[in-house]
């Protein structure tokens, strides 16, 4: 009863707030809605409404989707010095960091959804009722991983919270061996996704043992960087504290993450230019354009622009302290990873073709509508679980004593439960 | 002939169970697709299948899952919508393979012409979307002296074939005795029948098109819409893991002509090839012309340092 009350509690302070609240809540509605009105009609069409062809059979969905499954397993950045290092600070937002797990999840899987022809045989998948191609299919592993690292998402922070709603600290040996197991799914999920692409002899582009490392260095670099910037935004609308500590350290970490995933770019360019074989006529078409196609080249150096310019104020201290040139340093990393990953990953794989046809992708209209339909409702999950995880972390939502197991004396006047131990 | 399969997978067992509860959901489907064509909106409310077709295509059971009975409706279904979207007869079996015989292609590049009767020959007997042009062969236009594919000629429309100081490389399906997509399809779709072939149920893809990145010959097409056949065009004698129509957001390939080769008839692209080029057979029959190639003639075959090991190989006269 409790717990169904701590549903209904939690669902009621996410339909509260100011008037910006809502504006916010109503533009996301509604940008989600627009993109789920361009997906019927994706759906009646098929996916020839999409720039997609036999010759380029990925392109920007499954770019986000990859690129999201890295924004998810950056949580265990947070994860980890919360649980392992015992951080108070960091223990402070970790569930929001978890939240972000959660939104990025399912703006991933839904990535998927949009990009597969026939979604209406999606429970082919399920294993024993459809048919389930594992160990064998790398995407059966993703299936796999993902909804996996959904569920720890889900039900490690629901427990913390569902504690803290009763008044109660949660159990840590009842918790900490599921967080243990979710560090290692987090850097699971996108190896798992990274080998999606590398276990692809076709594709000699994706067919580096580097691709796996690259995905975490970036993951790493990226994720910290929305981290960082939505910590901000929630330090200002709201009331709960946000400890500068926790800021410069995800700084810090996104700033060896960057270095070291810009020296793995380094090390590829150089062993594929160098060598100048075949297998390099991707990576030559997407830096330089081949016979005369050059659809990625401003594209991929725009990415390299940008994450160069992340990484010089990342490195040099008194730019990294400084909000401003950290905020700039974030969004550009972000966009420069974002297009790296997406873009200069996964359509560059398709070009030329096995047999050497050089065709050209670009994402039309409907698939930008229905990404950035996708995007907000993933702005929308995060808004409302971070709504009501504050709300109850800072005991504003609370158990009332008659229905609480445990009664406990003065329990809505207790102050910010995530800074107890 | 759906009775003479007998290649189960070994999910039996739990088949049973899971039988019995679609059963009872198609019956309820049954009963409500009834009510529905009783008022008249059913046909266009099902996408041009009827509510009762729709649901069945929608719990059909995978191939290798299917009783003699289930498949017997999966094909009159497959037969019922052909007519309702082409409005014509089709005849839609399913042909298993045949016992100690494993197909394998070997094709004369000194013979080939460029003349892409191939291509189009299999276009016409395989139902191929035409205006999607989907194609199971492509035939490169090759410089002499090289074998880089990367500096191929896909679109070569020159006033006559074969142009001095090319050569010719069709590439079609190698059907892989270790095929890389058969590895990579999430839900099994797509596999190695025991004659070496390598099928998709078209019922049972999701589309995902990961095979089509795992393919190192580039030898799968995705339905990115509704394929297109004039009616008069349509090729009849269809097969259920061959040519029978597809429908969007699945991937289909060459198939050797399931619905020929398995009765002891030439693939379409042999019979429509004017040069000769094209040799066709029974790898396990010491007596084939197949083999006789293999063992007399020096073959080679594609990207064979990926391990795919095709059962197609091309060869000279030289």
């Amino acid at each position: 009863m409790t717990f169904f009350h701590f549903l209904r509690d939690g669902v009621r302070e996410m339909l509260r707030g100011p008037r910006a609240y809502w504006i916010w809540l109503g533009v996301l509605a509604a940008l989600f809605a627009f993109g789920a009105l361009n997906y019927f009609g994706q759906l009646r069409d098929g996916l020839v409404v999409t720039g997609m062809s036999d010759q380029v059979s990925w392109g920007f969905y499954i770019a986000n989707f990859a690129f999201l499954v890295g924004i998810a397993a950056a949580a265990v950045l947070l994860v980890i010095p919360a649980y392992i290092f015992y951080r108070k600070d960091v223990k402070a937002v970790v569930l929001l960091g978890e939240g972000m797990a959660v939104a990025a999840v399912i703006m991933a899987m839904l990535f998927v959804l949009v990009d597969i022809g026939r979604p209406d045989r999606a429970w082919h998948v399920i294993p024993f009722i459809g048919r389930f191609n594992f160990p064998s299919s790398l995407l059966a592993w993703d299936i796999v991983v993902l909804n996996g690292y959904l569920a720890l998402n889900v039900f490690v922070p629901m427990y913390v919270h569902y504690c803290h709603y009763r008044g109660q600290e949660p159990k840590l040996k009842l918790y900490f061996p599921v967080v243990v197991v979710a560090m290692f799914w987090a850097i699971s999920i996108h190896t798992v996704t990274a080998f999606l692409f590398s276990s692809n002899a076709a594709r000699p582009f994706w067919n580096v043992a580097l691709l796996g490392p690259r995905f975490i260095a970036s993951a790493f670099a990226s994720g910290p960087a929305l981290i960082i910037l939505t910590l901000q935004i929630i330090r200002k609308v709201t009331d709960y504290p946000v400890s500068q500590s926790v800021i410069d350290t995800l700084a810090l970490i996104m700033t060896v993450a960057m270095q070291i995933s810009l020296f793995f770019v380094g090390a590829e360019l150089f062993t594929d230019f160098y060598s100048e074989t075949n297998h390099a006529t991707s990576m030559h078409y997407l830096f330089l354009g081949l016979d005369g196609f050059s659809g990625l080249r401003p594209w991929i150096w725009l990415s390299v622009a940008l994450n160069l310019v992340a990484v010089t104020i990342l490195s040099i201290h008194p730019l990294r302290r400084r909000m401003l040139t950290l905020n700039i340093a974030c969004v550009c990393g972000f966009l420069g990873i974002w297009l790296d990953k997406g873009m200069g990953l996964v359509v560059p794989g398709f070009i030329p073709t096995p047999l050497g046809e050089i065709f050209e992708y670009a994402p039309t209209a409907t698939e930008l509508y229905i990404a950035i339909g996708i995007w907000a409702f993933g702005f929308l999950v995060f808004t409302l679980l971070a709504k009501a995880s504050i709300a109850i972390e800072l005991g504003k939502v609370r158990a009332r004593p008659d229905v609480s197991r445990k009664p406990i004396v003065g329990a809505p006047s207790i102050p910010a439960v995530a800074h107890r131990d | 002939m759906s009775d003479e399969r007998d290649h189960y997978d070994g999910q039996v067992n739990f088949s049973h169970y899971r039988r019995k509860f679609l059963k009872g959901l198609a019956q309820v489907g049954l009963a409500g697709g009834v009510a529905a064509s009783a008022s008249g909106v059913a046909r266009a409310a099902w996408g041009g299948s009827t509510f009762q077709d729709a649901l069945g295509d929608f719990f059909q059971n995978h191939y290798q899952r299917m009783t003699p009975e289930e498949m017997k409706d999966a094909l009159a279904r497959i037969e019922r919508n052909a007519k309702r979207k082409f409005g014509v007869d089709i005849t839609c079996v399913d042909t298993p393979p045949i016992p100690g015989v494993v197909f394998g292609y070997a094709l004369n590049i000194s013979k080939c012409k460029g003349y892409r009767d191939c291509v189009y020959g299999c276009i016409r007997e395989n139902n191929q979307g035409r205006d999607s042009q989907v194609q199971y062969i492509r035939v490169l236009q090759m410089d002499k002296g090289s074998m880089n594919l990367e500096r191929s000629e896909h679109y070569y429309e020159p006033e006559s074939v074969p142009v001095p100081g090319k050569f010719y490389l069709p590439v079609q399906c190698m059907q892989c005795d270790n095929p890389p997509c058969v590895k990579a399809c999430p839900v099994g779709a797509t596999w190695k029948d025991p004659d070496g072939i390598v099928v998709i149920d078209y019922n049972w893809c999701i589309g995902c098109r990961f095979c089509m990145a795992a393919c190192p010959y580039w030898a799968r097409h995705f339905n990115w819409t509704d394929p297109q056949i004039p009616a008069e065009e349509l090729n009849r004698a269809t097969n259920y893991l061959g040519n029978r129509p597809r429908m969007k957001g699945v991937v289909e390939k060459c198939h050797f002509c399931t619905q020929r080769t398995r009765k002891g008839r030439q693939p379409a692209c042999m019979e429509a090839c004017p040069t000769g080029a094209r040799v066709f057979g029974n790898l396990l029959d010491p007596n084939s012309e197949i083999r006789y190639i293999l063992e007399h003639k020096t073959v080679f075959r594609l990207k064979e340092e990926l391990g795919t090991e095709p059962k197609f190989w091309y060869y000279t006269d030289a």
